[in-house]
C-alpha cells in the first residue's frame, strides 16, 4: 500500500500552466528527490501537496484515502482542506518561523491549539482529557525534536538569534512535531550559506533512518543521490524521468536530464 | 481668583479632554480594526464602502465632524444628542477609527505571506493564524504610527470647544477674555506634562516589544 499517490495533477494560474499532469505515489518509508531547472514547477507540486494551491485536475490520495480530487467539490470545504493539512508537512526555503515565539514555542504552538480544541470539541487529545497534561506531552516531544535535530540548548532562543541553519533544523523540528505521514522539503538549504548546508542535510539524512516519508525538491544532486529512492526529473510542468538515483542521476536516458545534470556529471 | 481655584477650573476641563481621550482611545482602537478587515476584504462592495469611508472621514476637518455630528440628527432627524460630549465622542471615535484603520491595513500587510503559509501547512485555523501569529507582529510594528495618533488624540480633545464641551482649553480662554493671560501657558502644561506621560509610556511599550527582530 502507498503512503501517497498523486494522480494527473494539473495546476495552472490564470493561462500559464505549470503543472501538466503529474502522476508519482510514494511507499513508506520511502524518498523522493525531485530535481528540475528553475522554473519547471517543483515549489507549485510542493504547494499543491499542502493545500496551499488548488489543482484544477487530479487527485491526492494518502493511505488510500482520497483527500483531494478536483472534482468533488464537497472535499474543498476549509475545514476538510485544514484536516488534509495535518497529513503533510512543508519545510519552507525561508525557514518562516514565528520571529516572536522562542525556538520551544515554535515546535508546540500548533499542536497546543490543537489539543486545546479536541479537548474541548470532544474532551480528548491523545490520551489526555486535561489541556495541562497535554501540554506536557508535548512539550516533551518537542524537546525530543529538537535533540534530533541537535539543538536542545537553543530551546529558549528567539528565531533571530539562530544562524541559517539552525534556523532551518528549528523549521524541521516544526514540521516533525504533528507527525506528517510525508513531509515536504522546498529547498531547504538554498537560502544558507554554503558552510552551513551541511548540518541540515545531515538532519534530513537523520530522518530517513526514522522512517518518515519525505518529499525533498532540491538542487543538491549530490545529496539528492545519497538520501533518495526515488529521483524524478521535472522539467515544463512534467516528469521527465523516474527512477532510482543510479538511473536518473547516474544514468539519465533522457536528453534534458543529461543536459540539466552534464554540468553537475562533469565533477566526477 | 485665586491661582487654586483657576488651578480648579482648569482641572476640572482637561478632565472632559482626558475623558474624551480615554473613551475615543478604548473604542476606536478596536472599531479601526474593524474597518481594517472592511477595507481588506475580498467582498468588494464592502470594500469600496468602507475605503470610500475612510477617505472622507480623513479627508475632512475633524471640526466639520463634529459640527456634522452635532447639528445633523437634531436639525435633520428631529433627534438631537443628549449631551454636546456624546456627539464630541462619537465624532472623535469615527474619526480615529479610520486613522487607525489605515495603520492597520499598513501593518497587516507588511506581514510577509511565509507566515500565514507557515501557519496553514502546521494545520492552524485562519482565526489561530491572526491571533496567534499575525496580531502580535503587526501590533510591534505599528506601535510608533499608533503612537503618533495616540499623541495628536491629546492635542485634538481640544477641538470638542467646537461645539461648547467645557474642555480646558473653554476655560482658559474665558479667563483670557477678561484679560488674564497666564492660565493659556498654564493649559499648555497641562498637555506638555500628559503627553511627555504618554511618550514615556509608549518608549517603554516598545521596548518591551524589542524582546525580538523581524
Ligand atoms: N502564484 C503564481 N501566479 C502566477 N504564476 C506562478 C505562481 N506561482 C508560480 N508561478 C509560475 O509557475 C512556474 C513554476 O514555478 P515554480 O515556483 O513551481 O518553479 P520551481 O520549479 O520551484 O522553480 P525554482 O527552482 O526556481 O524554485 C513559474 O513560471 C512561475 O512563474
Ligand atoms: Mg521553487
Amino acid at each position: 500500500m502507498s503512503v501517497l499517490k498523486v494522480e494527473n495533477i494539473h495546476k495552472s494560474f490564470d493561462k500559464t500552466q505549470v503543472l501538466k499532469g503529474i502522476d508519482f505515489s510514494l511507499q513508506k518509508g520511502e524518498v523522493l528527490a525531485i530535481i528540475g531547472a528553475s522554473g519547471s514547477g517543483k515549489t507549485t507540486l510542493l504547494r499543491c501537496l499542502n493545500f496551499l494551491e488548488t489543482p484544477q485536475k487530479g487527485k491526492i490520495i494518502v493511505n488510500d484515502k482520497v483527500l483531494f480530487d478536483a472534482d468533488d467539490k464537497k472535499l474543498q470545504s476549509d475545514e476538510q482542506i485544514r484536516k488534509n493539512r495535518l497529513h503533510f508537512g512543508l519545510v519552507f526555503q525561508s525557514f518562516n518561523l514565528f520571529p516572536q515565539y522562542n525556538v520551544l514555542k515554535n515546535i508546540m504552538l500548533a499542536e497546543e491549539l490543537l489539543a486545546k480544541e479536541q479537548i474541548k470539541a470532544v474532551g480528548e487529545y491523545n490520551g489526555c482529557t486535561d489541556f495541562k497534561e497535554a501540554q506536557e506531552k508535548i512539550e516533551q516531544k518537542a524537546k525530543d525534536l529538537l535533540n534530533k535535530v541537535g539543538l536542545s540548548e537553543k530551546m529558549d532562543f528567539y528565531p533571530y538569534q539562530l544562524s541559517g541553519g539552525q534556523q532551518q533544523r528549528v523549521a524541521i523540528a516544526r514540521a516533525l512535531a504533528l507527525n506528517p505521514h510525508v513531509l515536504c522539503f522546498d529547498e531547504p538549504t538554498s537560502a544558507l550559506d554554503p558552510e552551513l548546508t551541511g548540518e541540515v542535510l545531515k538532519v534530513i539524512k537523520g530522518l530517513k533512518s526514522s522512517d518518515s516519508t519525505m518529499v525533498i525538491v532540491t538542487h543538491e544532486i549530490e545529496f539528492a543521490r545519497d538520501v533518495a529512492d526515488k529521483v524524478i526529473f521535472m522539467a515544463d510542468g512534467v516528469i521527465v524521468e523516474e527512477g532510482t538515483p543510479q538511473q536518473v542521476i547516474e544514468n539519465p536516458q533522457n536528453e534534458r536530464t543529461q543536459a540539466f545534470l552534464s554540468r553537475f556529471n562533469q565533477k566526477f | 481668583m485665586s491661582f487654586w481655584q483657576i488651578s480648579l477650573k482648569l482641572l476640572e476641563g482637561f478632565g472632559q479632554n482626558c475623558f474624551i481621550f480615554i473613551v475615543t482611545l478604548l473604542a476606536s482602537l478596536p472599531l479601526g480594526l474593524v474597518i481594517a478587515f472592511g477595507s481588506m476584504s475580498k467582498f468588494k462592495p464592502l470594500c469600496w464602502l468602507t475605503r470610500a469611508f475612510v477617505w472622507v472621514i480623513r479627508g475632512t476637518p475633524l471640526m466639520l465632524q463634529l459640527f456634522v455630528v452635532f447639528y445633523v440628527p437634531g436639525l435633520v432627524f428631529g433627534m438631537p444628542f443628549q449631551s454636546r460630549m456624546s456627539a464630541a465622542l462619537v465624532a472623535f471615535i469615527i474619526n480615529y477609527a479610520a486613522y487607525f484603520s489605515e495603520i492597520y491595513r499598513g501593518g497587516i500587510n507588511s506581514i510577509p505571506k511565509g507566515q500565514y503559509e507557515a501557519g496553514q501547512v502546521l494545520g492552524m485555523t485562519k482565526s489561530q493564524i491572526f491571533f496567534k501569529v499575525i496580531l502580535f507582529q503587526v501590533i510591534k510594528r505599528i506601535i510608533p504610527p499608533i503612537g503618533n495618533e495616540i499623541i495628536t488624540l491629546v492635542k485634538d480633545t481640544s477641538l470638542a470647544r467646537a461645539i461648547a464641551v467645557p474642555e480646558i482649553l473653554m476655560m482658559s480662554y474665558e479667563f483670557a477674555a477678561e484679560g488674564l493671560i497666564w492660565p493659556l501657558f498654564y493649559t499648555g502644561a497641562f498637555f506638555l506634562i500628559f503627553s511627555g506621560g504618554l511618550t514615556l509610556l509608549l518608549g517603554y511599550v516598545e521596548k518591551k516589544l524589542n524582546y525580538y527582530r523581524g
